[in-house]
């Protein structure tokens, strides 16, 4: 019945863990106390939960990735104190087997639970108002798509508590990720959260691009899209075209694992490397993935803050399809080292250096945008500003791992840590939270605090390099990443240095989370009523903030590339146009966390091979989705006379703060 | 920026209100759904393409268990084969009746595939114990690994295909061919050929290239 | 929508009795041809690798078009160009693949190959 979980999985003897289990309980415990305290769990439910709100949904996938960014910070700073301490004689305070977990969980969690969740978060409130659509092609797919993500969180975060995490690395390579070196349930864990989340990942793509091929207001043809919905319908396509990679390799690892196959064992004719090949064929247009909507959300905010329309629009959407494209082509820039030929590595490393050419083409636009505009400069264009620095370096040091010839140098050294990390949080991160700040008010109704958000920008911006310009110089010197212990004195102070700009960018994090309450706090003082408090240029500014739940009260029609500033220009923004219809809009339904609970049980119960059920698990999930296609009820019309109501109190609302301005 | 409350719609209806007939933005005429499931068969597609990457790295990896050509029953491989190649027909045949509005028989060629898909998946159940009666197992070499779970996803997709069957019959039978019941049928008539597209290289690249 | 109009874009977009049973026969006659090369040894070994690699190519080809009815078609365009850039994408991590795999194994077998050779190529 429980397969191999008994008390002994949960390591009673860590006291970290314990200290930390501790505090998770009390705190979950205290928030549903809470909850129940003040009656919100009909309000949870029916506002939230069955939500299948683009919006609603969006700003939960920025919880969930806010929530797990505390949790992958928390191993940051753990990795960065350990190392600060382990020095020669010092063995520092974490065990290597405990330390092997947290590196893992650090990229695991950064990755597809921090990252992807942003990304998600940001196309899902930012892409269907865009376009001037009532919602995502197919809602109920995006809310079971969430809550997948969601599920995948919950085992990552279960797995510290019971049982063990995987002690890999974050792509988990075989032999090591294969039953004879890692026997625990380590890598189970890794497996199955991977998969359902990537199964929820890979819906949201598709859900993407049918949207964006479908559903544009009538009038905006392909090259009228605002750059960020290029960006993200090549990061959807990128999605479905990679993800299915990751599940099929994952899928014979599990194989490996569950079915003593022999895929990339060491035993009766397996290949590790082929492992290795499949995953970066996933792994590296992941990464263009997670950072081509950052730099869609950079280039409406530049244009904005510049108050200029965006410099070379063509050329960003022609930069952004063969940064698409070209992403096929340098997977193996990943494993120069494997031993393939010169022939081979050499090809791999030309279209590394390749891509940084369109990537170059939207530094430059970006630049060219802010020449001889009236910046503003507002904390969204600092995160912007600070992005195009720091992300030029990081595009260079790259380039400079593009040889293969400097690879066989820095691979899997501190060199190559502190670049992905230079890309990733100067590119990914920089660019997901500057979209908050932008498109905050479009789905709560006030701006976020400037005050505190300018805080954030500066500490993460000087954590960044203090933390990771010693790697880069450590890299140099030597020394190989995920390491629990060294004794080479004369890497000892970089070391402290880095700790200290992990500490300011914990300051940073703090900041953010601020800035969240006083902005929750003051809400009433940064409401805006207009709308458009940003005096911006795309569709999503012309409906109210926030906007309306079915978006828009008439579809708009498209006539420009940057609509909402033609109608401002020519007078039509802001004005009420009478003769409203019946909207059709999808009912909440239940079905998408509920399969997805039961997409967990069936996970948990796999990692701890419990069969029956597990068994259980599957045909309940299967069983919801065959129930909810029974279903015909799902959708409704607004009336157009409450459409009416919604729209004029708007409207009386505007009236008011032009009086007030 | 003015604000006026414009109650003449026609004088505005150019510009913002007008196309709202024609393009209803809550309701799906079908074709995004099949678009989004094409999409979704697509990356299904990549899914296979990794396990016939790696299947193809492996397979000349067989240890010491035995190779293709030894375990590889031709004959009955085409037997396989034929019977998917008569569900993809009968498949047909029910969608070119849902075209036609004919519900009892869209119903029964429904039914006559699932049971030649059943039939199928009899042969491929058949052949996987026979071979792990011989102590070819996918445990046995990597090739072993490769060939069976290659083929054996493919089977598990047409499982799945199966119950998706039965359950659009029962749909068929009690919502009628309306525009929801067509437009799945589309989707599962889609996923349908598609298996066979992969069966075409199943047999190609697994079967006849391991038996050489 | 009259019903005239209706049942031309029918057989245009969802095919007729006449084209499924063509392309039925088709099949059997192509997967007939794939499996008496193998079984038959008619041709000599070295050529039937192409020659059913070309016979799957050709069937894939024929249930495309007939069962899935991908074209050129406005309506249909769509789906032809998603489904091409599918096989770019499968051809180039299929292909990669074996050529990146293929290159490391002839590289990292010592045993198979000489000091001079190593040296000599790539």
């Amino acid at each position: 019945m429980f397969g191999k979980l008994t008390l002994a999985a949960i390591p009673w003897d860590e006291p970290i863990i314990m200290g930390t289990g501790a505090v998770v309980a009390l705190g979950g415990l205290a928030l549903l106390g809470l909850i129940t305290y003040f009656g919100k769990w009909r309000y949870l439910w029916d506002e939230w939960i069955t939500s299948v709100d683009h919006k609603k949904i969006g700003a939960m996938y920025f919880i969930l990735g806010l929530v797990m960014l505390l949790r992958g910070f928390a191993d940051a700073i753990m990795m960065r104190a350990q190392q600060a301490i382990a020095n020669n004689d010092a063995a520092g305070y974490l065990p290597p087997h405990h330390y092997d977990q947290i590196f893992t969980a650090h990229g695991v969690i950064m990755i597809f639970f921090v990252a992807t969740p942003f990304i998600l978060g940001l196309m899902n409130v930012v892409v269907p108002l865009q376009l001037g659509a009532r919602d995502v092609a197919f809602p109920f797919v995006n809310s079971l798509g969430f809550w997948l993500s969601v599920a995948g969180a919950v085992l990552v975060m279960l797995s510290m508590f019971v049982g063990d995490f995987a002690a890999t690395g974050w792509v988990a390579y075989p032999p090591l990720s294969e039953l004879g070196y890692s026997p625990s349930v380590g890598v189970d864990y890794y497996i199955w959260s991977l998969q359902i989340s990537g199964l929820g990942t890979t819906l949201a793509g598709v859900n993407f691009i049918v949207t964006i091929l479908r559903m544009r207001a009538p009038g905006m043809n392909l090259m009228k899209m605002p750059v960020f919905v290029w960006t993200s319908l090549i990061t959807n396509i990128l999605i479905v075209a990679v993800f299915p990679v990751l599940t099929a390799t994952l899928a014979m690892l599990t194989a490996d694992r569950y079915l003593g196959m022999h895929f990339f064992t060491n035993e009766l004719g397996g290949n590790a490397m082929m492992y290795i090949n499949l995953i970066w064929v996933w792994g590296h247009p992941e990464v263009y993935i997670l950072i081509l909507p950052a730099f869609g959300a950079f280039s409406e905010i530049i244009a904005t803050f510049s108050r200029k329309p965006l410099f070379g629009y063509t050329s960003m959407v022609y930069a952004t399809s063969s940064i698409g494209i070209l992403s096929f082509f340098v997977w193996l820039h990943h494993f120069f080292t494997m031993g393939s030929g010169a022939n081979v590595n050499a090809f791999f490393g030309i279209m590394t250096s390749i891509i940084s050419i369109p990537t170059g083409v939207k530094l430059f636009n970006w630049l060219f945008t802010m020449y001889r505009g009236r910046v503003r400069f507002h904390s969204a264009t600092l995160w912007t500003i600070g992005f195009m620095v720091t992300f030029a370096v990081g595009g260079m040091t790259g380039v400079l791992l593009a040889v293969p010839g400097a690879d066989f140098v820095l691979h899997n050294s501190l060199f190559l840590v502190a670049h992905f990390h230079n890309v990733i949080i100067g590119g990914v991160v920089f660019g997901c939270l500057a979209g908050m700040t932008f498109w905050f008010p479009k789905v709560f109704g006030f701006t976020l605090d400037e005050f505190w958000g300018k805080v954030a920008f500066w500490c993460w911006l000087i954590g960044y390099w203090l933390a990771f310009t010693p790697l880069y110089i450590l890299g140099f010197k030597g020394m190989t990443r995920r390491m629990n212990h060294y004794d080479v004195p004369g890497w000892h102070p970089y070391l402290v240095v880095a700790l200290v700009g992990a500490c300011i960018i914990g300051a940073g994090i703090l900041a953010l989370l601020i800035q969240l309450v006083v902005s929750i706090r003051d809400r009433e003082k940064n409401r805006d009523l207009t709308g458009d408090p940003w005096n911006a240029r795309s569709l999503e500014w012309s409906t109210a903030s926030p906007a309306p739940f079915y978006n828009f009260a008439h579809v708009p029609t498209i006539t420009s590339l940057e609509q909402h500033w033609t109608d401002k220009e020519t007078g039509r923004a802001g004005v009420q146009v009478m003769g409203y219809e019946d909207i059709h809009m999808p009912r909440n339904t239940a079905a998408g966390a509920v399969i997805a609970a039961f997409g967990l049980v069936m996970s948990f119960a796999l990692i701890w091979h419990m069969w029956g059920i597990a068994l259980f698990g599957l045909a309940a999930m299967v069983a919801t989705f065959i129930q909810r296609s029974y279903d015909r009820d799902v959708d409704y019309y607004v009336p157009a006379s409450e459409v009416a109501r919604i729209e004029s109190a708007r409207y009386a609302l505007l009236k008011q703060s032009e009086k007030v301005a | 920026m003015s604000t006026a409350l414009a109650t003449n719609t026609s004088a505005h209806a150019g510009a913002h209100g007008g196309a709202h007939h024609a393009h209803d933005h809550g309701h799906d005429d079908g074709s995004r759904t099949v678009l989004g499931f094409w999409l979704y068969l697509m990356s299904d597609c990549l899914i296979f393409s990794c396990l016939f990457a790696t299947f193809a790295v492996l397979a000349g990896n067989v240890a010491d268990a035995p190779t293709g050509k030894q375990l590889f029953d031709l004959p009955y491989v085409a037997g396989e084969t034929v019977l998917l190649l008569v569900s993809s027909f009968t498949f047909g045949l029910a969608m070119l009746n849902m075209h036609a509005g004919r519900q009892a028989q869209v119903i029964a060629w429904l039914g006559v595939t699932f049971l030649v898909g059943a039939g199928f998946i009899g042969m491929e159940v058949h052949e996987f114990a026979n071979l792990i009666g011989e102590g070819a197992g996918p445990g046995r070499s990597a090739f072993l690994s490769a060939y069976f779970t290659l083929v054996g996803t493919h089977g598990l997709h047409v499982t799945a295909g199966l119950l998706w069957l039965a359950v659009m019959m029962h749909q068929t039978a009690k919502f009628g061919l309306d525009g929801i019941v067509r437009r799945r049928l589309s989707c599962l008539s889609l996923f349908w050929h598609f298996l066979d597209l992969i069966w075409i290289c199943v047999f190609t690249f697994v079967y006849l290239r391991g038996a050489l | 929508m009259s019903a005239t109009t209706h049942t031309k874009t029918a057989s245009a977009a969802h095919g007729t009795l006449t084209s499924y049973i063509t392309g039925f026969i088709l099949c059997l006659i192509l997967t007939g041809l794939s499996f008496g090369a193998v079984m038959g040894g008619v041709l000599p070994p070295e050529k039937i690798l192409g020659a059913i690699s070309g016979l799957a190519v050709v069937q894939l080809l024929v249930q495309l078009i007939v069962f899935l009815h991908l074209g050129l078609a406005p309506e249909q365009r769509n789906y032809t160009v998603i489904g091409a850039l599918t096989v770019l994408l499968i051809a180039t991590i299929v292909i990669g693949s074996l050529w990146v795999m293929h290159n490391a194994n002839v590289n990292m077998m010592p045993t198979q190959m000489s000091v001079e050779r190593a040296l000599s190529k790539d």
